[in-house]
């Protein structure tokens, strides 16, 4: 069957497990893998599964522009600001998995069809995309929201250099995609680094602040908005149902990764990685006319 | 004679006592009555820092910059100090404003282990001209070797000074002894303590901190802060001025301060409760103590198991959300239980 051409830009934690999952796609074909150094774990890795990679950045792809029709971006916030305009000249269907925020903000479940439409899509960040579900939900069944916060908790191992180093546009990127999404007055993000051996599982907690609380209501909402998430986010699962606790609405959620390049507490990049998948998935099909009949809906979170 | 630089978080540490509840009329009280003191630095703010007003942590009843503006118009000689944690504060959101403001020390903090979040921050309030101190929270998680390895990587962003934390008041004097003396032969910078009382220990382990060659020291007033408070500040100066430690401040006025803290501030005397006491032998944050005894009343469970599922969890500062999913998991638990 025929697919598309992708490159994957980034060989860290994100860009290698991005890697395999791209490899097991059928709609998608890593043609290269793009890092610095040759001689980093990612590439070594890249190489093991027979996937052609460089060391030359996003010059790669200005000088073999048919190499990919998708660029998946996972370097960091700062060398996206650089590569988007570069991209946008090639005409490259772009998944930026940096907190750039440069492109539309995209959570699949949510807005899937609209990120179709465009050529720059940023993923916003692995708490935004265990969250921002869950403030839809609470959006779709309450008029107003006063104040909504998220808190991930993350394992150190999971968390590489480029994650660190922008833990600042992961809070800014993460605070305007729930503000965006539910038209909450005052948005808030925390990021905490857990050490513990064994690692932790992701968990990302929602708390938020309304006027009738329609706590049923949400919890229906909030478990179908889940299992939609579950078709393209296997290890997604709500750990703590809706309740009120001290005046405050609370959800919490559990991501356990697929272990394709860190091991299953690595949720944080799983989500993300699947959540970049689904839609470069969805955009392959609109290119490759899709093998049978399907509803949209199923396009959107096919395997 | 050797001279310790202290520090005084009351109205920030203290600020967990009181659910982040310090108004600003107390802020204003306790800066005029601590700067008569010769304190060097006097820290304020939210318990857990810059931009930690959340849900999560509790809300302030005052806003950093309102306190900060409160404390500068205020703190004439001593100078002015924000703790800073990367992953709830941001440089543009939180730092830049409270240094357009006039603060003059910047504490940046991150769990023991995870140093290299504190790179950006550091780097930006030391180009901003401001003192900048490295700060490792819950140092008893790791072991001496890592949080040397940690504090290096601090030193090397530019921090002039490292501050480990007890924050859980885990510490005996023999584990203080053994960092401290491993720290200053790693390091070319100072060497600080910030003591929690848990376990009865605050003032020994400062102690066994400056006679091991620390010469930064952390105390509140009363004692107050998080969980069982902090080393109790009047005391720590009168200890270290027997022992012949140089401070700089003024005992009778500091004595007046802190009664000014117990009439005008301090709701309930720091005390070592039995909570406190878990708290400190499971190695949980002391800053969970208000929030593990609320929510383990809600669900009608033992606060004491709460804080050893949450130790043997490892939970770091900053998870306060877990407590509720603890919870929920043993109230859950013990409804099969009796079934």
């Amino acid at each position: 069957m025929n697919q598309l051409k992708v490159a994957i830009l980034g060989s860290g934690n994100i860009g290698t497990d991005l890697l395999i999952k791209v490899t097991r796609s059928p709609y998608l074909q890593c043609n290269v893998f793009i890092g610095r150094n040759l001689a980093s774990p990612g590439i070594m890795k890249a190489r093991s599964l027979n996937v052609q990679t460089s060391a030359d950045g996003i010059a790669y792809i200005v000088q073999h522009p048919a190499c990919c029709e998708i660029v998946f971006d996972a370097t960091s916030a700062t060398a996206h600001q650089e590569h988007a305009p570069i991209l946008k000249t090639l005409n490259k269907f772009v998944i930026d998995l940096t907190p750039a925020k440069i492109g539309i903000l995209c959570v699949p479940v949510v807005n899937i069809t609209d990120c179709l439409k465009q050529m720059n899509i940023n993923m916003i960040t692995c708490g935004g995309q265990a969250a921002v579900p869950i403030a839809h939900a609470l959006a779709m069944t309450h008029h107003e929201i006063d104040y909504i916060e998220t808190i991930s908790n993350i394992a150190s191992r999971s968390a590489g250099r480029a994650t660190r180093l922008n833990i600042d546009e992961y809070i800014h990127t993460t605070e305007a995609a729930l503000k965006s999404f539910t038209g909450a007055k005052i948005t808030k993000a925390i990021l905490n680094l857990n050490p513990a051996q064994p690692c932790i599982h992701m968990q990302t907690t929602v708390f938020a602040k309304v006027k009738n609380p329609q706590i049923e209501k949400l919890r229906h909402a909030v478990g179908a908005i889940a299992e939609q998430i579950q078709r393209y986010v296997p290890g997604y699962a709500i750990i703590v149902p809706p309740m009120i606790e001290n005046d405050r609405i609370v959800v919490m959620v559990r991501v356990k990764g697929l272990g394709d390049y860190l091991p299953e507490y690595a949720g944080n990049l799983d989500i993300i990685n699947c959540a970049a998948l689904a839609l470069a998935e969805a955009y392959a099909k609109t290119k490759l006319h899709p093998p049978q009949k399907e509803k949209a809906h199923e396009i959107c979170f096919a395997q | 004679m050797k001279s310790v630089l202290l520090s005084d978080p009351t109205l920030r540490d203290g600020n967990h006592a009181v659910s982040h509840l310090l108004t600003t009329e107390q802020i204003a009280a306790y800066c005029q009555a601590i700067d008569q003191t010769g304190m060097p630095i006097v820290e304020i703010g939210h318990g857990n820092g810059l931009g930690a007003s959340s849900l999560q942590l509790g809300l302030s009843k005052t806003a950093d910059f309102t306190a900060l503006k409160v404390a500068r118009d205020h703190l004439k000689k001593s100078k002015l100090g924000v703790h800073v944690i990367p992953g709830f504060a941001t440089i543009e959101k939180n730092l830049k404003p409270a240094i357009d403001l006039g603060i003059d020390v910047v504490r940046v903090a991150s769990h023991c282990s995870e140093a290299d979040i504190t790179e950006q921050h550091i780097k930006y309030a030391r180009t901003a001209g401001k003192i900048v101190y490295g700060v490792l929270m819950m140092s008893h998680m790791v072991s001496p070797a890592v949080l040397v390895e940690e504090a290096i990587k601090m030193q090397s962003y530019g921090a002039e000074g490292i501050i480990f934390m007890d924050s859980a008041g885990h510490y005996l004097p023999e584990d203080i002894t053994k960092r401290v003396t491993m720290l200053v032969q790693s390091l070319s910078i100072s060497v600080g303590f910030h003591a929690h009382n848990n376990l009865g220990m605050a003032i020994a382990n400062s102690i066994a901190a400056v006679a091991a060659g620390a010469n930064m020291l952390d105390g509140c007033a009363r004692g107050f802060g998080a969980g069982a408070g902090n080393a109790q500040l009047e005391v720590l100066v009168g200890v270290l001025k027997r022992m012949g430690y140089e401070t700089g401040i003024d005992f009778y006025k500091l004595l007046d301060a802190a009664d000014l803290a117990e009439s005008a501030i301090i709701k309930e005397m720091p005390t070592i409760s039995s909570a406190s006491i878990v708290s400190g032998l499971s190695g949980v944050f002391s800053g969970f103590m208000k929030p593990v005894l609320r929510i383990s009343k809600e669900f009608n469970v033992d606060s004491r198991d709460v804080f050893f599922e949450l130790g043997k969890r490892k939970i770091v500062a900053g998870q306060e959300d877990i407590i509720i999913e603890v919870a929920h998991n043993l109230a859950k638990r013990n409804q099969t239980d009796i079934k």
